[in-house]
């Protein structure tokens, strides 16, 4: 919209090329290289972080290589490093995060877009958006005051009882692991999943409801096999997105996690994420490779999300191209 | 609206630039060990010298030594004394060596949450070992029970609490299981950071003392001022003379006293499982870490008239708050090294 | 109507209910954190909360004056940094650009938006602490900055194109310059958007902790210029929430509450602006 400049002359002679000097002195080119500049930096800015990111874990991606994302000790004292028991704490606490928010947030999102009444779903969402907005060591604050004891006491016993043969539930009861950290990320990103599900499938046109409802559909079968499917993209990219930032959440996951290195197929267990590790190491790491092994585990999470975060932007394209064409891509 | 909010960040921005006063601020980071009197000592010392300010953030042992060797704090604070590597790379680093400090004698204790136990619990080298391996995992196991008689333990999981941070508490531990326990210094050895086998991890003494308190069944090892402070029960432990002693300013005076004849000039010593009968064997010095050379006088003055002071008044601080005083001697050696800091 | 149909109207039913259930649940957790805030902290919020430095450990009666004077100052410069960088940056976008050159500026704005808060610490500690030997006020700030810098961005470039054609052309057809154009006509029309984007990329980092833990650091008593130390809210609850005290405890309380009050009033602040002005997209 705005590729075309359009300078039109003030007062004087109208010219066929204003000169440099002249636009210069009428603000707008310097206005232009100003804001050129600040655009630049962005990029300046963003292309610096992963530089440095890269360079400065350059000793241990020389030392380990590879198998710096295989080795599952981690040894400052023998000089060891492994990212493997922090990338397994990191997806498993996203995975249980996701288990439970999709559902929760498709479903409330289901109930935002499609039940209720706008005067009633837009502060509803106003509200949800508030949830959002909640600072990550609040999170882990109530997390560890609430959520800790709550699981430590009653939740998991009780799934210790009923579904203990299964290696997810064996192992003692802390209260702080893997399940709790995941329960807390969960809390945490329903309001994104709900947020974006619900604009998507507001956006699903009319008559697909209508079409669906004619042919003799209840009101759920129209959501779900009809609606939901057409939104389905959108969706898939929202939950992108609050995979994205569950992976990349330190504070809540530290206070509830146990903070130690350990791979277990227990949820009971505690654990660590990468966030968690560099937040509790980074201003402790003797040395150059412990501090640099801490660096790349940094790179190793903002390629994580970055990679996730485009292919949210990607679904989230593809469906508000897909808005008004018709049946599934 | 905008002209309120235009007022307000006036406000600020002069607000921050006027509390640039002729103020020394001297930035100290390192052990929790010491965190309560530290705290207490720079308060104090602020108080007689008000234009001197020690901001001393508890980060850990392991933080102290990196932040003073990389030079973004004034001094570091540690209860594990750097190696000869580390030492050797500070040297390189600065082209001057780094000095230690001790300020006080503290200790290690068991301390734990057992729903239903009060009592001092008695506590074997091997069961500490044992436990904190994973080998004992109920704390009614024999190891532990055949020394508390009388005391009814459960038969529940124990939950064991280490550190997650570098840390000069984890140090002391450390280097006392490895000296008692030849299983536990071929699978784990000692150090600020291990690689623990089994526990949760918290970060700092006092999340530690925090975990514990909210777990129940669970065990770790703390400063002592932060099981007195947080009225949790901690156990006595057999020394290497066989008795079983609690920690407590004469038990922990008494493992130091062996030291000081041999105490090497750059104040560098451990002092776990010391011989004689009254001594609580999981004692130690911490150290402030003081560069040799500061390029800025007033920082460097302010400094050592706080060691001074700290090895004089405040001395007197420390009982107070369960830490022992250091020993005449040492004090004096102190006072003589203080011209070392140029 | 067939037993089918009963069965189909059945689960209808149910699930809809079901997706009601879901959305009570997800606002009851707001309220519940609210509530629970509330109610411990509420109750340890008092004079001396917001007037004392902290006590020494394990003494009582402490406060975190510093503490709320160093997130105002971290906030101020972090707005300073921030702000311009970005509102100029989406004029730009908005205004001038290319479109390769806005796609690049746009992708390089969301990879920075994406990247984890403690990411963003380690690029801060390696730019603005290392070099430089110390923690600082200013190494915070500029950790913050670089958080708010996509959000202001993109936000200012939306509310920027969604200014009618209509209004531009009229300025110009009155003769006014391209610049004279945009600060005159364009950014007061969007100026509402503007300033929504500015105060929601604020809450966003006015509660940020890690970005903190290896830059600013923390400070037991007042931070003095902006080349030390300082401490701040966020930091303060965590390191006091994890200690064994109860007096800790409950000055932690109190702080959340502050925090996240400041933060969901401005938040309430900035969507109240933004829905009595123009109705301009949502980003």
């Amino acid at each position: 919209m705005s590729t075309t400049s359009t300078n039109l002359p003030s007062a004087g002679p109208v010219t066929a090329s204003r000169s440099f000097v002249s636009r210069l002195r009428e603000g707008d080119e310097i206005a232009r290289l100003l804001t050129f500049l600040c655009a630049a930096s962005v990029v300046l800015i963003t292309v610096l972080l992963v530089f440095e990111l890269w360079r400065q874990s350059a000793l241990p991606r020389h030392k380990f290589g590879f198998s710096f994302f295989l080795t599952r000790v981690w040894d400052p004292i023998a000089e060891q490093f492994g990212a493997l028991p922090f990338i397994y704490g990191t997806l498993v606490t996203a995975a249980v995060a996701l288990l439970l928010a999709v559902p929760l947030g498709i479903g409330a999102a289901i109930f935002l877009a499609e039940l209720a009444p706008l005067r009633l779903s837009d502060p509803l969402q106003f509200l949800i958006d508030l949830l959002a907005a909640v600072p990550s060591v609040i999170y882990g604050f109530l997390g560890f005051f609430i959520v800790v004891p709550l699981m430590r006491e009653w939740i998991e016993p009780a799934l210790k009882k009923s579904l203990g043969f299964l290696p997810l539930f064996q192992g003692p009861a802390y209260g702080i692991g893997f399940l709790t950290a995941g329960i807390v990320l969960a809390i945490m990103v329903i309001p994104y999943i709900i947020s974006v599900s619900r604009e998507v499938l507001l956006s699903v046109p009319r008559d697909q409801r209508e079409a669906a409802l004619a042919l003799g559909s209840t009101r759920w079968e129209s959501t779900w096999k009809v609606v939901v499917p057409f939104a389905r993209t959108g969706i898939m990219g929202s939950i992108f997105l609050a995979l994205a930032r569950a992976l990349g959440e330190t504070m809540a996951v530290t206070m509830v996690i146990g903070n130690t290195p350990t791979i277990s197929a227990s949820l009971f267990s505690s654990g660590y994420s990468i966030a968690a590790v560099i937040a509790n190491e980074f201003t402790e790491a003797t040395g150059d490779l412990y501090l640099q092994s801490l660096i790349e585990l940094g790179l190793v999470l903002f390629l994580l999300t970055f990679i996730l975060n485009g292919l949210a932007r990607l679904m989230m394209l593809l469906t508000t191209r897909r808005g008004t064409g018709m049946g599934n891509a | 609206m905008k002209r309120l909010a235009g007022m307000v960040l006036l406000v600020l921005a002069f607000g921050g630039m006027l509390l640039a006063e002729k103020a020394i601020p001297l930035t100290g980071a390192g052990a929790t060990f010491p965190y309560p009197i530290y705290s207490k000592w720079f308060d104090e010392f602020h108080k007689k010298n008000g234009n001197v300010e020690v901001n001393y953030q508890s980060l850990g042992s392991g933080a102290g030594i990196r932040q003073v060797t990389e030079g973004t704090v004034d001094f570091g604070a540690s209860d594990g004394p750097m190696n000869d590597d580390q030492l050797k790379a500070y040297q390189a680093k600065h082209g001057f060596p780094i000095l230690h400090f001790p300020t006080v004698l503290g200790a290690d204790v068991p301390t734990y949450n057992i729903p239903g136990v009060s009592a001092e619990l008695n506590f074997t080298p091997d069961a500490l070992a044992g436990i904190f391996l994973g080998h004992i995992s109920k704390w009614n196991d024999p190891a532990i029970a055949n020394v508390n008689k009388g005391v009814n333990l459960p038969a529940n999981d124990i939950v064991v609490v280490h550190r997650s941070d570098g840390s000069g508490t984890t140090y002391i531990w450390t280097d006392y299981l490895s000296k008692v326990s030849s299983d536990w210094k071929d699978k784990v050895g000692k150090g600020t950071s291990v690689n623990w086998p089994v526990g949760l991890g918290g970060k700092g003494n006092e999340n530690v003392a925090g975990l514990i308190k909210q777990t129940p069944n669970s065990i770790g090892y703390v400063e002592l001022i932060y099981a007195i402070q947080t009225k949790m029960p901690y156990g006595k432990v057999k020394n290497a003379a066989g008795d079983f002693i609690k920690a407590d300013l004469a038990s922990v005076s008494a493992a130091a006293a062996g030291a000081i004849k041999t105490m090497p000039d750059d104040f560098r010593v451990s002092i776990t499982n010391a011989p004689g009968k009254t001594v609580y064997p999981i004692s130690s010095f911490t150290w402030l870490l003081v560069p040799s050379k500061f390029s800025d006088a007033g920082k460097r003055d302010a400094l050592k008239t706080f060691i001074q002071w700290m090895l004089a008044d405040g001395q007197n601080y420390a009982e107070s708050l369960a830490y022992a005083k250091l020993p005449q001697e040492v004090i004096a050696k102190e006072v003589k090294a203080l011209s070392k800091i140029q | 109507m067939t037993s089918r149909l009963r069965w189909r109207k059945l689960i209808s039913g149910f699930m809809l209910t079901m997706t009601g259930v879901c959305a009570l649940v997800a606002v009851s957790v707001l309220f519940l954190i609210l509530g629970y805030l509330v109610y411990n902290g509420g109750t340890s919020i008092n004079w001396a909360f917001f007037t004392k430095l902290p006590a020494p450990v394990g003494e009582t009666g402490g406060g975190m004056a510093n503490a709320i004077l160093g997130s105002a100052k971290l906030l101020l410069l972090a707005t300073l940094i921030g702000v311009p960088i970005g509102f100029f940056g989406g004029v730009y976008l908005a205004e001038f650009s290319s479109t390769q050159v806005a796609f690049a500026v746009r992708y390089a704005a969301d990879l920075l938006n994406g990247a984890p808060s403690i990411v963003i610490g380690i690029f801060a500690f390696a730019v603005a602490v290392h070099p430089f030997g110390h923690f600082s006020t200013l190494a915070g700030s500029f950790a913050l900055g670089l958080m708010m810098i996509p959000i202001t961005l993109r936000n200012t470039e939306e509310f920027l194109r969604a200014v009618p054609r209509a209004l531009r052309e009229g300025s110009m057809a009155l003769g006014a310059g391209k610049w004279t154009t945009i600060v005159r006509v364009v950014i007061p029309a969007a100026y509402r958007g503007i300033l929504t984007a500015i105060l929601l990329a604020l809450a966003r980092v006015a509660g940020e902790t890690a970005p903190l833990l290896f830059t600013a650091l923390g400070n037991r008593y007042w931070s003095p210029g902006w080349n030390q130390p300082t401490a701040s809210l966020p930091v303060m609850i965590y390191t006091y929430a994890l200690s064994p005290y109860e007096d800790w405890h409950r000055q932690a309380w109190a702080a959340g509450l502050v925090l996240l009050g400041l933060i969901l009033m401005v938040n309430i602040v900035a969507r109240v602006i933004l829905s009595r002005g123009i109705a301009v997209p949502r980003s």
